[in-house]
C-alpha cells in the first residue's frame, strides 16, 4: 500500500465508551461516504485524521496517507485539505490573501501572484484579488475555499458536510466541481455527511455509523 | 579608654563617615552636582507646589541639583517611611532626601535619631538669618540644634470675608460668642490636620489664664486639669460650626472655597499671606481680610530636615540653603507667590537685597508686621500630640 | 523563546503573578496583626493590636460604613442593572443607554467622585443653575451632603460607577440566556414584560454575574480613593482609617492598621456571605413568586423608574465631567453664578505640566503593566487551547481572588514585606502591584472572545500547513484585533485608575495622575482637580477610543469583522 488513505482499525471513544470504529483503504482518485445521523461522531473521524481530536476523546489505530504514517504528525505536517460546511475563508484577508495562505512557500512575488490570478481565473473569479471575502456570494466563497485548500496542495481530502449550507442549484455544481478536481489531482476523498445525494453523487463506498 | 573610643568608633553608623562635612560649602556643592532630592513635602496648595517646582528650576541652574516633589497628604507619611526604612536597614539611600517639618514630627525624628545634622548653622546663608529675633533655634520649644533649617515664618491669622463679617474678633471668647449668633459660619481644618490642632492650641493659649503651663511638657497629672476650659470650649462651640461639626475641611486650604462660596464667613489660616495670594488667584473674593487676637496669635517656623539615610545630603543641604536665600524668601514672601513671612533678619542683608523686600507690595488682606503683634509661643509638642488625640476620641468619630 | 517549553509555564506563571503578591500581602498583615513585627522590636504573637482597635471609639461606626456602603452600593446597583434589562433589553431607549453607559466604564472612580462632588455639593452646579431663582439661596445652605455622616453621597458615587459596570457584564453573560425567546414566550403567556424577564431570564443570568457581583460587594465595602473624596470622616470608614493607621508615624500603630486589616477582610467574608444567604432566600421566594403565576400589573411603572434611575447615573457622571472641565478653566466663580464670571487657560497653564509629567509616568506604568497582562493572557489562552490545560470551573474563582480580597487587607503587608526584604520601592513594584489587579480584568475580558474564535479556522490553517504559531500569529490574533485591544483598553484603565496599590508600593516617589488627583482632595483647589480629573479620565477614555477606532480603520473593508 503507497499512494491513499488508509484508515487501519480506528476506534474512538469517549469517557470508555466506543463511538465508532472504522478500517478502510480509499485509494487515489476515489470517495469514501461516511453516513449516518448527527451526534454518532463523523466529524470526530474528521478531527482525528487531522490531528484535532477534542482531549475527551480517546482514539486508537493508525492513519496512513501515501504510505506514511501520520498517526502522531502535528496537525500541519499531515498534507490532509478538509472542507467545512461553511467556507471560513479568513475574514481578515483579502480574497487573494487568502489563497495566498494556502499556496506553498516559494517563488518571487510577481510568480505567486500570477499563481493566484490563474487559480481565481479558474474558478471563474478574475480579478477578485483585492475583494473582502464578505462580500462573495456562497457559491463564490464555496470555490474559493476549495481553491485554497487545493492551492496547498494536500495528498488527501476530507469533507465534512462540505454542500450542506448550499441551496440546491448551487448544491450540485459546487458538488461536482469538488469532486471532478479531487479525481483529476487523484486525491483519496474522505466525506462524512447526513445527506443522501451528496453520498450518491460521490459515487464511492458508503459506510454507515449509528442508527 | 582609648580602645573603648574606637571600638565605639567603628560600631558607629558608617555612612556618617562617609558624608560630606557641612563646613566646606565647596564639597558640598561638588557632591551635590548631578543629585537627585526627593522633598517630601504636603502636595495639597497648589500655591506651595508651583514655589517648589520653582526652587527646582533654579537649584538646577545653580547647582545642578534635579529637585524632585513628593507630594504629601500628611507629612507623618514621611516620618513613617524613614522609620521603616531603618528598621529594613536601609540606611544609605533612603526614599526621601527632604523634608518640610516642624514640631511633633520634628521632636519624634529627632528623638530616634532620624535626622542628618548638625548642619543648618554651618550653611552659608545661615549667616542673614534672624536667629535673634525669629523662633527659629527652637521648634514647638524643641532645641533645634542645627537638625533642620527655617525657611518661612507662620503665624495665625484669621480670615473673614468682610461682605458678610464686617468686623474682627478680639478674643476667642469673641469667636464662640459670634458662631452662637452666626451659626455655620465657622469651621476649623479636621486636626490631626496641622492647621486645625494649630486652632486647638490657639484657643488653650488665649482662654488660658496663664499659659505658661504649656511651655512644659504635658504631663498626666496636669493635663486634664489645664485641658478642660478647652473642651467645654469647644463643646459649646461644635454645634455652632459648618455642618453641626459633622464634617470639617481637611486641610486649611480647603477652606478657601468655602469662604469663596459664601459657605463660611471665618476661617483661619497660618500664612498672614495666604489670602492676599488667593484673593491674587481668584479664589478668594477681593472683600477678604485677615486679624489677629487682642493677645496676640500663634507663631512658629517651617523648617526643612534631612533624613539619616538620605543619599543626596549635598544636594538636600544645596536645596535647603537655598530657600533662606534672599532671592527664595523674597519669592516666597511675594503675596503674588505664596505671601509665607521671611526668616531672614532685614539689618543684615545688603542694600540690593533688602530692596527686593522693599519691593513687594504685601496684598489688600495681609497685615503689616506691626498689626500682626506679639507672636505667641507654640506649646511643647506633647500637649499637640494629647489634644489631637482627645480631639479625635471626642469629636472625630461624633455620629 | 521555545514557545513549546514556555507555552506550558504561563498559565502557572500567570497565576504566580497575581496570587503571589495577594499571599505575600496576607502573611505581611498576619503577622504583625498578631504583634509581630521585628523590624520594629516587636515579638507576637499578641493579642494586643486587636484590644487597641477594638477600643478605637470610632470602630463601630467605621465597621457600620463598611457593611453599609457595601451592601447598599450592591445591592442597589444590581437592581437597577437588572431591572433596566428587564423592561428595556433590545428596544431603542436601551440601546441609548447601552451607549450612554459603555463609556463611562473606563471613567476613573476618583474623576467621577469628584465630578459627583462638584455636582451635589450645596455648592456645587446643581444648587448654582437652581440658585436663587428656584431655592432662593443667595448662599449655600449649610446641608451635610458631601461627606455625609451615613456614607450615603460615597454609596451614591459608587453606584453611579457600578452601574455601567453590571450593565456591561450583564451584557455580555445575556448572549448565552436565550433571553429573548424567554421573554417571547412569557409574554406570548400573558406575562409583563418585567415580571416575565425575572421569573425566566434572571435566574440564569444571575448564576454568570455572580463573581463579578462579589467584586463588587468587596470593592465598595474597602474602596479608599471613593471614601476620602466623598465618604464621612468623623469617622472615616474602616479601609480609610487603616491607611491612615498606616501612615501613622507611631509605629504601634501599623499593628492597629494590620488588625483593621484582617478585620475589613473578616468583614467582606462576612457579607459575602451573608449575601450567599440572600441569595437562597430570594431563590425560595422567586421560586413562591413565579408559582403563584402573577403575571405584574406594575411593570411598565417598575421599568419605567429603572431606566430613569440608570439615566440618573450616566447623567451624574456625564454632567460630573462637565463641571469637572468648567472649573479647569474657571476664573473667579462665585455662588450663585451659573457659570464662572471669565473663562481662561490660566489653570492649563498652571497645572498642565504637572499633569503632563504625572501622565507619563501613568502611561509608563499602564503600557508596560497592560501589555503584560495581554501577552500572559493570550499565552494562558493559547495554552489551553494547544495542550487543554484550561482553567478548571472552580479555578476560575482564582482569577477574582485578587479582587475579592480587599485591597487595604494586603496591600500594607506588602508593603512592609517588601521593605523587610530590603526590595526597594519605586516603578517596578508598582508595576508589579498593579499587575495583580489589571490580570484578572484583561483574563476575563479576552476569555470570552478568545474561546469563542471558531476552532475549525485554525484545522483550516493547519491543514493549509500552518505551523501552530503561524494560526496564533497569521489567522487568529488578526481576526481578534478587537478583543485584542479592548482588553488591551480595559487593562490600561485600570492601571490608571490604581490608587492604593501606587500609594503604598511606591512610597510617593511614584506620581501617577491618580495619586496627585486624590492628594488635591484635600487641599479642596478645584480648579487643579478639574484639571487632574479631566487627564486622569482622557488617559483612561483615549485607549478605548483607540480600541474602537483602530479595528475599524484597519479592518474598513472586511466587512466580516465588523462587529467582531
Amino acid at each position: 500500500m503507497d499512494k491513499g488513505l488508509s484508515l487501519r482499525d480506528v476506534t474512538i471513544t469517549k469517557g470508555g465508551a466506543p463511538l465508532l470504529s472504522v478500517s478502510h483503504d480509499i485509494a487515489p482518485g476515489e470517495v469514501l461516504t461516511v453516513m449516518g445521523p448527527s451526534g454518532v461522531g463523523k466529524s470526530t473521524l474528521l478531527a482525528f485524521i487531522t490531528g484535532t481530536l477534542a482531549p475527551d476523546f480517546h482514539a486508537t489505530g493508525d492513519v496512513w496517507l501515501d504510505g506514511q504514517d501520520i498517526t502522531h504528525a502535528a496537525p500541519h505536517q499531515r498534507r490532509v485539505g478538509i472542507l467545512f460546511q461553511d467556507d471560513l475563508l479568513f475574514p481578515h484577508l483579502s480574497v487573494g490573501a487568502n489563497l495566498a495562505f494556502g499556496l506553498q512557500p516559494g517563488g518571487s512575488r510577481a510568480e505567486r501572484a500570477a499563481k493566484i490570478a490563474e487559480a481565481l481565473n479558474e474558478i471563474g473569479l478574475s480579478g477578485f484579488e483585492d475583494r473582502d471575502p464578505a462580500t462573495l456570494s456562497g457559491g463564490q466563497k464555496a470555490r474559493v475555499a476549495l481553491m485554497r485548500m487545493l492551492l496547498s496542495e494536500p495528498c488527501g481530502l476530507l469533507l465534512d458536510e462540505p454542500f450542506s449550507r448550499l441551496d440546491a442549484a448551487l448544491r450540485a455544481q459546487v458538488r461536482d466541481m469538488v469532486f471532478d478536481r479531487a479525481k483529476a489531482r487523484q486525491l483519496p476523498v474522505l466525506m462524512v455527511t447526513h445527506d443522501a445525494d451528496d453520498a450518491q453523487a460521490a459515487g464511492g463506498v458508503i459506510v454507515t455509523l449509528g442508527g | 579608654m582609648k580602645h573603648l573610643a574606637i571600638l565605639a568608633a567603628l560600631l558607629a553608623p558608617v555612612p556618617a563617615l562617609a558624608d560630606t562635612d557641612p563646613a566646606n560649602w565647596d564639597d558640598v556643592t561638588a557632591a551635590a552636582d548631578g543629585q537627585t532630592v526627593y522633598w517630601n513635602a504636603w502636595g495639597g496648595s497648589t500655591t506651595t507646589n508651583d514655589f517648589i517646582a520653582w526652587v527646582g528650576d533654579r537649584v538646577m541652574a545653580d547647582y545642578g541639583v534635579t529637585l524632585e516633589h513628593v507630594k504629601l497628604t500628611d507629612t507623618a507619611d514621611a516620618v513613617t517611611r524613614v522609620l521603616s526604612e531603618k528598621q529594613a536597614g536601609e540606611d544609605d539611600d533612603g526614599a526621601i532626601d527632604m523634608i518640610w517639618i516642624n514640631g511633633a514630627n520634628f521632636a519624634a525624628m529627632k528623638e530616634a535619631d532620624l535626622l542628618f545634622g548638625p548642619y543648618a548653622e554651618q550653611l552659608p546663608n545661615w549667616a542673614v538669618v534672624d536667629a535673634e529675633g525669629k523662633t527659629v533655634q527652637t521648634d514647638f520649644t524643641v532645641p533645634v540644634e542645627g537638625f533642620e533649617s527655617p525657611w518661612a515664618m507662620a503665624q495665625v491669622v484669621f480670615v473673614h470675608d468682610t461682605a458678610d463679617m464686617p468686623d474682627r474678633l478680639g478674643s476667642m471668647q469673641a469667636l464662640l460668642e459670634w458662631t452662637a449668633a452666626n451659626p455655620g459660619r465657622f469651621s476649623y481644618p479636621q486636626p490631626p490636620d496641622f492647621l486645625g490642632t494649630t486652632f486647638l492650641k490657639q484657643v488653650l493659649v488665649d482662654i488660658l489664664p496663664d499659659p505658661s503651663v504649656l511651655a512644659d511638657p504635658a504631663t498626666d497629672e496636669n493635663y486634664e486639669a489645664v485641658t478642660a476650659p478647652l473642651w467645654a470650649y469647644l463643646d459649646e462651640l461644635t454645634p455652632n460650626l459648618w455642618r453641626e461639626g459633622k464634617a470639617y475641611p481637611a486641610t486649611g486650604t480647603a477652606m478657601f472655597p468655602l469662604i469663596a462660596d459664601g459657605e463660611l464667613d471665618l476661617s483661619i489660616s497660618f500664612s498672614p499671606g495666604a489670602a492676599s495670594t488667593a484673593i491674587a488667584n481668584s479664589e478668594l473674593p477681593p472683600s477678604v481680610r485677615t486679624f489677629v487676637l487682642d493677645k496676640g496669635t500663634i507663631g512658629n517656623a517651617s523648617f526643612v530636615a534631612v533624613p539619616y539615610n538620605s543619599g543626596s545630603k549635598e544636594g538636600a543641604m544645596v536645596v535647603a540653603n537655598f530657600l533662606m536665600s534672599p532671592e527664595a524668601q523674597a519669592r516666597a514672601q511675594d503675596p503674588s507667590i505664596l505671601g509665607y513671612g521671611t526668616v531672614l533678619n532685614m539689618a543684615a542683608l545688603s542694600d540690593d537685597d533688602r530692596a527686593l523686600f522693599d519691593a513687594l507690595e504685601l496684598g489688600v488682606a495681609t497685615l503689616s508686621p506691626a498689626e500682626l503683634g506679639s507672636v505667641q509661643a507654640e506649646p511643647h509638642p506633647s500637649w499637640a500630640t494629647r489634644i489631637a488625640d482627645d480631639w479625635m476620641t471626642r469629636y472625630g468619630v461624633s455620629e | 523563546m521555545n514557545s513549546r517549553r514556555l507555552l506550558p509555564i504561563l498559565p502557572i506563571l500567570t497565576l504566580l503573578a497575581m496570587l503571589g503578591p495577594v499571599v505575600a500581602g496576607l502573611w505581611g498583615t498576619l503577622l504583625p496583626a498578631f504583634g509581630h513585627l521585628p523590624a520594629a522590636g516587636l515579638t507576637g504573637p499578641s493579642l494586643d493590636p486587636f484590644r487597641d482597635l477594638f477600643d478605637w471609639a470610632g470602630l463601630p461606626r467605621a465597621m457600620f460604613l463598611s457593611i453599609s456602603t457595601g451592601l447598599l452600593a450592591t445591592g442597589i446597583s444590581l437592581v437597577i442593572v437588572m431591572l433596566i434589562n428587564a423592561g428595556w433589553s433590545g428596544t431603542k431607549p436601551f440601546r441609548g443607554l447601552e451607549r450612554l453607559l459603555s463609556p463611562l466604564l473606563s471613567v476613573p472612580h476618583a474623576a467621577a467622585a469628584f465630578g459627583l462632588a462638584f455636582l451635589i455639593a450645596p455648592s456645587g452646579w446643581l444648587s448654582r443653575l437652581l440658585s436663587p431663582m428656584v431655592t432662593g439661596w443667595d448662599r449655600p445652605p449649610d446641608l451635610l451632603i458631601v461627606q455625609d455622616t451615613w456614607g450615603l453621597t460615597m454609596t451614591a458615587g459608587l453606584i453611579v460607577k457600578e452601574v455601567p459596570f453590571l450593565l456591561l457584564i450583564t451584557l455580555a453573560a445575556l448572549g448565552q440566556a436565550d433571553a429573548q425567546r424567554s421573554v417571547a414566550i412569557s409574554q406570548a403567556l400573558g406575562y409583563g414584560r418585567v415580571t416575565g424577564w425575572l421569573k425566566t431570564v434572571f435566574p440564569r443570568v444571575y448564576a454568570q454575574i455572580r463573581p463579578p457581583i462579589y467584586v463588587v460587594l468587596a470593592y465598595s465595602m474597602s474602596v479608599v480613593d471613593v471614601a476620602v473624596i466623598l465618604g464621612p470622616n468623623t469617622p472615616p470608614s474602616l479601609s480609610v482609617q487603616i491607611v491612615k493607621w498606616m501612615s501613622d508615624p507611631d509605629l504601634a500603630m501599623r499593628l492597629e492598621g494590620a488588625a483593621g486589616a484582617l478585620l475589613q477582610l473578616g468583614l467582606v467574608i462576612g457579607a459575602l456571605v451573608f449575601w450567599r444567604l440572600g441569595e437562597h432566600v430570594v431563590g425560595r421566594v422567586g421560586k413562591r413568586w413565579i408559582a403563584s403565576g402573577a403575571r405584574g400589573r406594575l411593570d411598565p411603572l417598575v421599568a419605567q423608574g429603572a431606566l430613569a434611575a440608570g439615566a440618573v447615573c450616566a447623567l451624574s457622571v456625564m454632567l460630573g465631567l462637565v463641571v469637572l472641565t468648567i472649573w479647569s478653566f474657571a476664573g473667579y466663580w462665585g455662588f450663585p453664578d451659573a457659570l464662572p464670571d471669565a473663562f481662561t487657560w490660566r489653570n492649563w497653564m498652571r497645572f498642565g505640566p504637572g499633569t503632563l509629567e504625572a501622565l507619563g509616568e501613568t502611561a509608563l506604568i499602564a503600557v508596560t503593566v497592560a501589555m503584560t497582562a495581554l501577552i500572559l493572557t493570550i499565552g494562558c489562552l493559547e495554552a489551553e487551547y494547544r495542550f487543554g490545560l484550561s482553567f478548571s470551573q472552580r479555578a476560575v474563582w482564582l482569577l477574582y481572588l485578587p479582587l475579592l480580597i480587599p485591597q487595604t487587607a494586603f496591600l500594607p503587608g506588602l508593603q512592609t514585606l517588601m521593605l523587610s526584604l530590603g526590595a526597594d520601592v519605586g516603578r517596578a513594584p508598582v508595576m508589579l502591584a498593579h499587575l495583580v489587579f489589571v490580570l484578572p480584568y484583561v483574563f476575563l475580558s479576552l476569555a470570552d472572545p478568545f474561546r469563542a474564535w471558531d476552532t475549525r479556522m485554525g484545522t483550516i490553517a493547519a491543514a493549509l500547513r500552518a505551523s501552530p504559531n503561524g494560526v496564533l500569529w497569521r489567522v487568529r490574533l488578526p481576526m481578534l484585533l478587537r478583543p485584542i485591544l479592548t482588553a488591551l483598553a480595559v487593562g490600561l484603565a485600570v492601571s490608571v485608575g490604581q490608587y492604593l496599590p501606587t500609594l503604598l508600593i511606591g512610597g510617593g516617589r511614584v506620581q501617577t495622575l491618580t495619586t496627585e488627583a486624590v492628594a488635591l482632595a484635600s487641599g479642596g483647589d478645584r480648579r487643579a482637580i478639574g484639571v487632574y480629573g479631566l487627564m486622569q479620565t482622557g488617559a483612561a477614555l483615549v485607549p478605548f477610543a483607540l480600541a474602537l477606532l483602530i479595528p475599524t480603520l484597519v479592518w474598513r473593508n472586511r466587512k466580516g469583522l465588523r462587529h467582531g
